[in-house]
């Protein structure tokens, strides 16, 4: 059980890190200056979580592991993230819409795990849930604003939503350690359909019908990767493989 | 097939963008918001810069970014630029100047009575 505990937490952390530094790659680049501190905020919020449940399976492994040794030394497999986080940006759609994606989940998943039995986790959910509901605001508005914008921003909606769909099945099919975890998964799902339906409809755009036909890739929260998992490493783990132990 | 590609951080690939990209000065088509901030329950909005946005709805969201990253408010009000009429600089002399030599609309020309505070 306790072993389901600490992947659990990774898996947590891992989502967080991942997704922060993935929108981390924005900073300097955002389409306006205020867009570029929206999405680096969110970043940062994200990172901040991170550390927060790193913080927390550190102690719970209890063999000398820090928050930056489960950050920057673990391996591609021993990521437990969900393959969603880690997708390339893409354009401004792409990023907005797998922060919607995501952000939706993330948000009913949290509502849940401030009531945990577990009151580390609780206690993280419950700081962190405040963050989310901003990201969840922002990101839909951003879906609505593009989907029901010119044909130019809704296709480019319609490309990203082709592109994405894929990964979002797997944040709904629970791994091993998360089967005790208390979380329920089918509670989720409901809620994150329905508020995807109805960011999507005022966004004039259309869920693929999934009814169980549309093939979900799965494989992340077991450390099975896609390739883009491995490019996300190398740079944000170059310092400490180059230099380990350094600080500044 | 290009089977590995190699993203650079930061990196908008060409290829995912799809269409034609739209001149860099698209922003300057939103327009510029005034933001107003109130830092603390009972004080009043003050004036804290500007920003571009396409409604008014993300100019407080842009606001809530860029301007209360570090806790600095409890309230924004945004207004659009164009709605605001400004006094026109060169008339300064006219508008200002004459209160110049009025000092007795100062206050402080009144006797008052020791019991009276907060003046």
């Amino acid at each position: 059980m306790n072993n389901d505990l600490i992947n659990y937490t990774l898996h947590l952390a891992d989502n967080s890190l991942i997704l922060g530094q993935r929108n981390s790659e924005w900073c300097g680049h955002g389409p306006i200056l205020e867009q570029d501190i929206a999405i680096t905020n969110i970043s940062l919020d994200l990172i901040g979580q991170a550390r927060n449940f790193y913080q927390y399976a550190a102690s719970l492994k209890a063999d000398g592991s820090t928050e930056d040794s489960l950050a920057y030394l673990k391996t591609e497999r021993e990521y437990k993230n969900c393959l969603l986080v880690e997708q390339p940006n893409g354009d401004w759609a792409q990023t907005i819409l797998r922060q919607f994606l995501f952000s939706n989940y993330q948000y009913l998943l949290y509502q849940q795990l401030q009531s945990h039995k577990d009151d580390q986790l609780a206690a993280i959910a419950e700081k962190s849930l405040k963050e989310v509901t901003y990201h969840l605001r922002w990101s839909s508005e951003w879906v609505i604003r593009l989907g029901d914008g010119t044909e130019e921003s809704h296709n480019r909606m319609l490309k990203a939503i082709d592109e994405l769909w894929r990964y979002t099945g797997e944040l709904f099919m629970p791994a091993d350690y998360e089967k005790e975890s208390g979380i329920e998964l089918t509670v989720i799902k409901d809620g994150w359909n329905k508020k995807v339906n109805i960011v999507f409809d005022d966004a004039t755009l259309i869920p693929p019908s999934g009814g169980g036909g549309a093939f979900m890739q799965s494989g992340g929260k077991q450390g099975k990767h896609t390739e883009h998992l491995g490019y996300i490493l190398t740079e944000l783990q170059y310092m400490q493989r180059a230099y380990p132990g350094c600080e500044w | 097939m290009d089977f590995i590609r190699k993203y650079y951080y930061g990196d908008i690939p060409e290829d995912k963008t799809g269409g034609t990209i739209i001149s860099k000065d698209s922003k300057s088509d939103w327009p510029l918001w005034e933001v107003f901030i109130r830092s603390k329950q009972g004080l009043d909005h003050k004036h804290v810069g500007s920003l571009h946005a396409a409604d008014a709805q993300m100019a407080i969201e842009n606001a809530r970014d860029v301007y209360t990253r570090r806790m600095e408010g409890v309230s924004i009000w945004v207004v659009e630029s164009k709605y605001i009429t400004a006094s026109n600089p060169e008339e300064a002399g006219e508008l200002y100047e004459p209160a110049v030599d009025k000092i007795y609309r100062h206050p402080t020309f009144y006797d008052l009575p020791d019991e009276v505070n907060h003046m």
